[in-house]
Formats: structure tokens, C-alpha cells, sequence
């Protein structure tokens, strides 16, 4: 396999929320390109060369490099986080591309995820839909003996694959209707799993539900996009268990009396 | 700090496509029950009209079924409208290749892709149906009341006619696949024990309303069946 390819590349370049933006041919920036970079790294190359040739370089998110964090989400050819399954775009590396191929990138597009600049969306839309999730009722104090809690092995299994979602917004560009179920159901499901989210299981189902509703995102119609394009392979099972588990709250849950507490 | 409201389930999308799957199976009840009757055809001028006039001797069951249908019916069509209608103004922007993304089977693929394409083209042949084989209010297309098997047999004499049945009921069949699917999802019914099940009874019962209903205006046009 040659060490270095030559790519097409065009780049989506927007200057803010309400430029139009439009494709870029960076082709010339994109040559000798080592096979062993990442994509991130890739385009880290195209901006030392932007910047040498006196242009502004491409704006995109990215943190950790190492496929846990979920700042890191462009969109290659279509695919979120490229062509390959169960992969970050920062894991991404440039032996997934042929010499020669020509690569669209862009940035997610969802209404609900505004982009701030090129590449770069706001996905804040996540944290409110988390926020509205409110707390859990824990005991607070000296840390807890391990095992004080018995937790069967299978949920403890089953909570921590749906908390495996880094919060990337993959789901939502890959979704024809940008839903954000995916998540929300993986973040709904991790605690409904557990015994320490049952206390406001029903609160908290309806509450983050609403949330999605208001941030604009699209309803699931069962395309299971989402689960192809989730780099931690999450699957539409946990949307299921949302739509149940909403369902149940939506038809028993009543809200807590608002009374004055005791006198401590 | 954000005030984290409940909304009314109908406001969210999730319980608007629970009612969207509750009255899709309403329908998919229908048409099964619908198929197996209209395959007395077979069986013969008599028997087909027998049939007929049994249903219709209980003239407030059928109007009582008549009314459950349209109502579900407007529901699923509204309702679907309604979450496409937030589904496009979710996402504005096409991505500039369309990759296929997941590796799903050509049925599953096609099928899910036209759900929007199908139901309403699938609106625009219930109309037709009705007024063909119901009202009989079709232009050139000669009724008489209560005649089922005469009604059937002309109309379908005509390859126009056939062949609209035919394609309409092909598409009724991918959207009853999928639908058949995806009820399960949207309502919360699955379990990683029942998913095959699942998927091969929404196949099993997608192929015989479809397959009957192919058949039909397929062997009608052939003229294996005459008046
Ligand atoms: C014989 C009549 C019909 C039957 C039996 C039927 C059945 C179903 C079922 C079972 C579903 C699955 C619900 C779910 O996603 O969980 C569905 C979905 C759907 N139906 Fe129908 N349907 C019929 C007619 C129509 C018509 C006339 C339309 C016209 C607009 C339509 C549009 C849709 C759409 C767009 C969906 C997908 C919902 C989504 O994408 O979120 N259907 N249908
Ligand atoms: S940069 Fe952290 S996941 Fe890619």
C-alpha cells in the first residue's frame, strides 16, 4: 500500500449560523497525504497549508483524539464519522481511503444543531436534553462500599452499553428525520436500568422526552440509521425501552406535592 | 435553569406514533381479514355473494366497523403527516452524497424508504377502491349493487384497472412489511427472544394479504376467471 494518496477534497466552509456556506476545492492542500494519519490529523495537514497560502483554516470540533470525549463528528462522503463502522472520525485513519478518491466533508446538519462555523455544530441541544433529565436520589456522604447496591450482572452489563454513548450527535446526522432518540434513549435507559435511577424513573423519562420535543429534533420512524452510524454501536433496543418505558410514565405518573417540608 | 415540563404524551412524537402503530394495526387487521374473504372468489358467483349479504345483514356492525376504520384511518394519515411535516423541518439539508449508511436487505431498505411514498399513493387507491367497488361511481366502469362477483370480474377485465390494483398492492405490501416491523419498536414490544418472531409474522401475514390480493386482478386479467 503506497505510505502517502492524493485526495479530492472539498470542504464545507460557512463563516457563521447565518452564512449560506458553500463547498470548498481544497485538492491542491490535500496531496502526500501518509496513509497512517488520522482523519483529524489529516485535516490538521490541509490547515498548515491553508494558513501558509494565507487562508483561513477549516474550524472543527475535536478533544480527546482517542474516540472517548465525542467532540470529533464530520461528516465523510455522507457517512457520520466516515466509512468505517464503530469508529470516531479521530480513529478514523487515511489507509480507509483510496489514491485519488474524492471525499465531501461537511458537518452534521440537523435544524437543532445550528453549525457555529465549517465543520464545527452546536449540539447544546444534548446538554439541555441531559439537564432536563434533573438529578438522581443518592445517598450522600462517605463513598459507598462496592457491592452495597446488588445489581444483577446482566443490567449491570446492559447499562453500561447504553452508557457507552459519548454524546457525538452521530445518530442525529445519520437520522433522515435528525431525530436525537438514540441518545436520548441511551441516556434515558442507562439509569432506568438501574436500581439508583429508579427513584425518578418516571420524571426523568418525561422530562428528557419534552426536552427533545422542544429542541426541534425529528420523531424515530424506524430507519436504524442510527445504530450504523453510532460509533459505540449502540442499539435501537434502548429506543424500544424509551418508547415503554415513556408510555408507562405518560399513563401513571403523577407529579410530587408541592408541600412545605418538616421542620427537619 | 431549564423547566423540565412533561408534555402531553400526544405532543410528543413518541405517543403520536404509538397511535400511529395502534391504528395501523387496527388497519393491518383489516386488510387481512378483508384478503382471506375476498379469496371466496374463487369459490364461486354464490359464494362470494353469500358473503356479501351475511355482512350485510348485520347493518350496525358494519357501519359500527365502517366508522372504526375511517376514524383510524384519518388518525394514521393526520398523525403521519403531522411527524413528517417535524421530520423536514428537523432536517433542511440533504447531505451532498447519499451513502447507504447501514447494511440492510433490499426488502427492508425499499420498504422503509417509501413508507411517505406509499401511504399516500396508498390514500389515493382506498379512494379509488371505494368508489369502484363500493359506491360503483366509477366513470366506464359498469355496477351493480350487491352483484360482488360481476363487479369484480368487469373491473379487473380491464388491464388499466388490473394493473392499478396490482402495483397499489405491491406498495401496500412494503408499507405493511415495514409497518408490521416497526409497530413492535414504536410501541415497546421487543425483546432480543421475540425480534425473529416478530419479523417473520410481519412477513407471513404481509405475504398473504399481498399475495392474495396480486392474485386476484392478476388471474381476473389472465380471463382464468369469466362472468
Ligand atoms: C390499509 C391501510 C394502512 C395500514 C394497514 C397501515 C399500517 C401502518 C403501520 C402498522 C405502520 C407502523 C407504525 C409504526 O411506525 O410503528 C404504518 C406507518 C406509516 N403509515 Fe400506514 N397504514 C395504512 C395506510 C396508510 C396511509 C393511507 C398512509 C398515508 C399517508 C400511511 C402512512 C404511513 C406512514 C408515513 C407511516 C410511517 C410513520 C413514520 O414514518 O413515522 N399509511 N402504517
Ligand atoms: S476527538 Fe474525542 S471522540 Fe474524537
Amino acid at each position: 500500500m503506497a505510505e502517502t494518496i492524493d485526495l479530492k477534497l472539498h470542504v464545507w466552509r460557512q463563516k457563521g449560523p447565518s452564512d449560506p456556506g458553500k463547498f470548498e476545492d481544497y485538492s491542491q492542500y490535500a496531496k502526500g497525504i501518509s496513509t497512517h494519519a488520522s482523519f483529524l490529523e489529516f485535516l490538521d495537514v490541509v490547515n498548515e497549508r491553508l494558513v501558509l497560502a494565507n487562508q483561513e483554516p477549516i474550524v472543527f470540533d475535536h478533544d480527546c483524539r482517542e474516540g472517548i470525549c465525542g467532540m470529533c463528528g464530520i461528516v465523510i462522503n455522507g457517512e457520520p464519522h466516515g466509512p468505517q463502522k464503530a469508529t470516531t472520525t479521530c480513529q478514523l485513519h487515511m489507509r480507509t481511503f483510496r489514491n485519488g478518491e474524492e471525499l465531501w466533508v461537511e458537518p452534521w446538519r440537523a435544524a437543532a444543531f445550528p453549525v457555529i462555523r465549517d465543520l464545527s455544530v452546536d449540539r447544546s441541544a444534548f446538554d439541555r436534553i441531559i439537564q432536563a433529565g434533573g438529578y438522581i436520589t443518592a445517598r450522600a456522604g462517605a463513598a459507598p462500599d462496592a457491592n452495597a447496591i446488588p445489581i444483577p450482572k446482566r443490567l449491570a452489563d446492559e447499562a453500561m452499553d447504553a452508557a457507552t454513548c459519548i454524546g457525538c450527535g452521530a445518530c442525529v446526522a445519520a437520522c433522515p428525520n435528525a431525530s436525537a432518540s438514540l441518545f436520548m434513549a441511551a441516556k434515558i435507559g442507562h439509569l432506568n436500568t438501574l436500581p439508583q435511577g429508579q427513584a425518578e424513573r418516571d420524571k426523568r423519562t418525561l422530562a428528557m422526552v419534552a426536552q427533545h420535543e422542544r429542541e426541534g429534533f425529528g420523531a424515530c420512524s424506524n430507519h436504524y440509521l442510527c445504530e450504523a452510524a453510532c460509533p459505540k454501536e449502540i442499539s435501537v433496543q434502548w429506543i424500544a425501552r424509551m418508547n415503554r418505558d415513556l408510555l408507562k410514565a405518560a399513563m401513571t405518573y403523577k407529579p410530587e406535592p408541592q408541600r412545605a417540608g418538616g421542620d427537619g | 435553569m431549564l423547566k423540565a415540563e412533561p408534555l402531553p404524551l400526544l405532543a410528543t412524537g413518541i405517543g403520536k406514533k404509538a397511535v400511529v402503530a395502534i391504528t395501523g394495526l387496527v388497519l393491518y387487521g383489516f386488510v387481512f381479514v378483508h384478503a382471506l374473504g375476498n379469496l371466496q372468489v374463487f369459490l364461486g358467483r354464490e359464494a362470494i355473494k353469500a358473503y356479501r349479504e351475511s355482512l350485510h345483514s348485520f347493518p350496525k356492525a358494519l357501519w359500527g366497523a365502517r366508522a372504526v376504520l375511517l376514524v383510524c384511518l384519518l388518525t394514521h394519515v393526520t398523525l403521519t403527516i403531522d411527524i413528517a411535516a417535524k421530520a423536514r423541518a428537523a432536517r433542511t439539508t440533504r447531505y451532498k452524497v447519499s451513502a447507504p449508511i447501514a447494511e440492510q436487505g433490499i426488502l427492508q431498505r425499499y420498504a422503509r424508504k417509501t413508507m411517505v411514498l406509499s401511504g399516500p399513493i396508498l390514500l389515493v387507491y382506498i379512494m379509488f377502491h371505494l368508489a369502484h367497488l363500493t359506491a360503483g361511481v366509477v366513470p366506464g366502469l359498469p355496477f351493480k349493487a350487491g352483484e360482488v362477483y360481476d363487479n369484480l370480474v368487469r373491473g379487473f377485465q380491464n388491464p388499466m384497472v388490473a394493473g392499478l390494483y396490482i402495483v397499489a398492492n405491491l406498495l401496500l405490501g412494503l408499507h405493511l412489511y415495514h409497518g408490521g416491523v416497526a409497530l413492535f419498536q414504536t410501541l415497546g414490544l421487543r425483546h432480543p427472544q421475540w425480534d425473529a418472531h416478530t419479523r417473520h409474522a410481519a412477513f407471513l401475514v404481509t405475504a398473504v394479504v399481498t399475495a392474495t390480493n396480486v392474485i386476484i386482478p392478476t388471474t381476473i386479467a389472465a380471463g382464468l376467471i369469466r362472468q
